[in-house]
């Protein structure tokens, strides 16, 4: 990997840092949102920041190697259980919502959304 | 591009009494699994958790560490596939068979009308942390897991509150039997549910069932002695006024020390003055409603404890600051 002089979202955004800072206020809102809590279990919620982690550092354009095929697979039981475009933006809406609330420019929200979009069609299996 | 020579930065990793050689660059978990060594692992870049070791002996690198919970951390766990060593390191195994020592009852009396207060002297008792549970082994092998109540490293001695199950194997033989002078065996200590002498502003929250307050108490007198200054609040449930222990002394405590609250909490219908009526978690959350910034340990009923887990979290303590210790009832 080369390293270009623009710097990238994610470093602009924060990086790591700004990863754990978003992944448990996201979560909060999600478990306490009654449209999507059912798709994310709160047994092992170890296991379920770990994704969310995963989560925010593609939606940064961080380092990760998620394929549209892996998006489909990890969401595929998910869209068994109804999983839609409606359940898709509550998520982007807490996606806006935390990264306001952690005082991230508008013009990178923007960018992390983008991202964050343009997974919608392999998320609901389309 | 600097190029290294590969002589000087080979290191050697040794596993009971064998040794593997690492590539410079290479991680742990690449040198192992080219080596053939068995070991569970998953993600390879840090994050699922699945190839924690343990390093034994030699300097990890702080990298190797990731995002482990702090008291993984003090322990020398790593995740193998994150950890590139610069020397030659120790490593134990997970699943590598139990190191026990021996053990003698010194003191067996009862805490209330079904819990008993084993004491025992044993040898490496200052390897073992207030709030961590051992193996206590019958020399017919019989095993289960008990937590330390006590901090080991004034006593010298590991107490632990061992209630009578109707037909637990171990219970009833430890509250019938045992007398002082048996020996058993003693396990390495386990589990990361312990306190660590950092952030003593911090508030710590610590809710238990039943002989939860076995672990509980333990962090509490550690955190107390550490002179840990931030306030710290103990909810300990039962269903009846029976089942509570150390009551008097916990309300001694906290007359002591102006940062220790107590509240024992009867879930039963019967609530005598002093007693708080309710769930020992449902009532710790009309107390102590903001959580966030608190370090939160639960130990008891696996139930109690998965649904105080994430209340807790969603008032605003953070995943890697709760701790928790679910008590399962053996079934063999």
């Amino acid at each position: 990997m080369s390293e270009s002089s623009s710097e990238s979202l994610y470093d602009r955004i924060g990086g790591e840092a700004a990863v754990n800072a978003a992944v448990e206020l996201f979560y909060r809102k999600v478990l306490t949102d009654y449209r999507i809590n059912r798709f994310f279990d709160k047994t092992n919620m170890e296991e379920q920041i770990v994704k969310q982690k995963a989560f925010f550092t593609m939606a940064f354009g961080g380092p990760n190697t998620y394929t549209g095929q892996d998006m489909r697979n990890a969401h595929a039981r998910l869209v068994k259980m109804g999983l839609d475009n409606s359940h898709f933006d509550a998520v982007m809406e807490h996606l806006g919502a935390t990264l306001t609330e952690l005082n991230v420019p508008a013009e990178l929200i923007g960018e992390a959304a983008a991202i964050a979009e343009s997974t919608r069609n392999d998320v609901l299996c389309k | 591009m600097t190029v290294k020579t590969t002589e000087n930065l080979m290191t050697t990793i040794k596993i009971d009494e064998q040794n593997y050689s690492c590539e410079p660059e290479e991680t742990v978990l690449d040198s192992l699994l080219r080596q053939n060594v068995e070991i569970s692992y998953a993600c390879k870049k840090g994050t699922c958790h699945s190839c924690m070791l343990r390093c034994t002996d030699g300097q990890l690198p702080a990298k190797s560490q990731g995002d482990l919970k702090d008291t993984l951390k003090i322990q020398n766990n790593f995740l193998a596939c994150l950890c590139i060593p610069e020397q030659d390191i120790t490593v134990a195994l997970p699943d590598q068979s139990e190191l026990f020592s021996e053990g003698t009852v010194v003191i067996n009396e009862m805490l209330n009308r079904n819990t008993i207060l084993l004491i025992i002297e044993c040898h490496d008792v200052l390897e073992y942390k207030a709030g961590q549970f051992v193996n206590l082994q019958r020399a017919d092998g019989l095993t289960r897991s008990y937590s330390i109540s006590n901090t080991p490293q004034e006593s010298k001695t590991l107490e632990f509150h061992i209630r009578r199950l109707p037909g637990g194997k171990f219970s009833e033989w430890v509250h019938e039997e045992i007398k002082v002078g048996d020996t058993l065996s003693v396990s390495e200590p386990k589990g990361h549910c312990f306190y660590i002498p950092e952030r003593k502003e911090q508030g710590i929250l610590l809710v238990g069932t039943g002989t939860g307050l076995a672990p509980l108490a333990g962090i509490l007198t550690d955190a107390l002695s550490h002179g840990h200054s931030g306030p710290i609040h103990l909810f300990h449930g039962s269903s009846v006024k029976e089942d509570l222990y150390r009551v008097e002394e916990m309300r001694q405590l906290s007359e002591q020390n102006q940062n220790f609250h107590y509240t024992p909490c009867i879930s039963g219908g019967d609530v005598p003055e002093g007693f708080y009526q309710g769930r020992a978690n449902t009532v710790a959350l009309s107390e102590v409603s903001n959580l966030s910034g608190w370090r939160v340990f639960l130990c008891g009923h696996p139930e109690m404890i998965n649904e105080m887990k994430t209340a807790a979290f969603l008032s605003g303590a953070s995943i890697a600051d709760i701790y928790t210790d679910a008590f399962h009832v053996a079934t063999d």
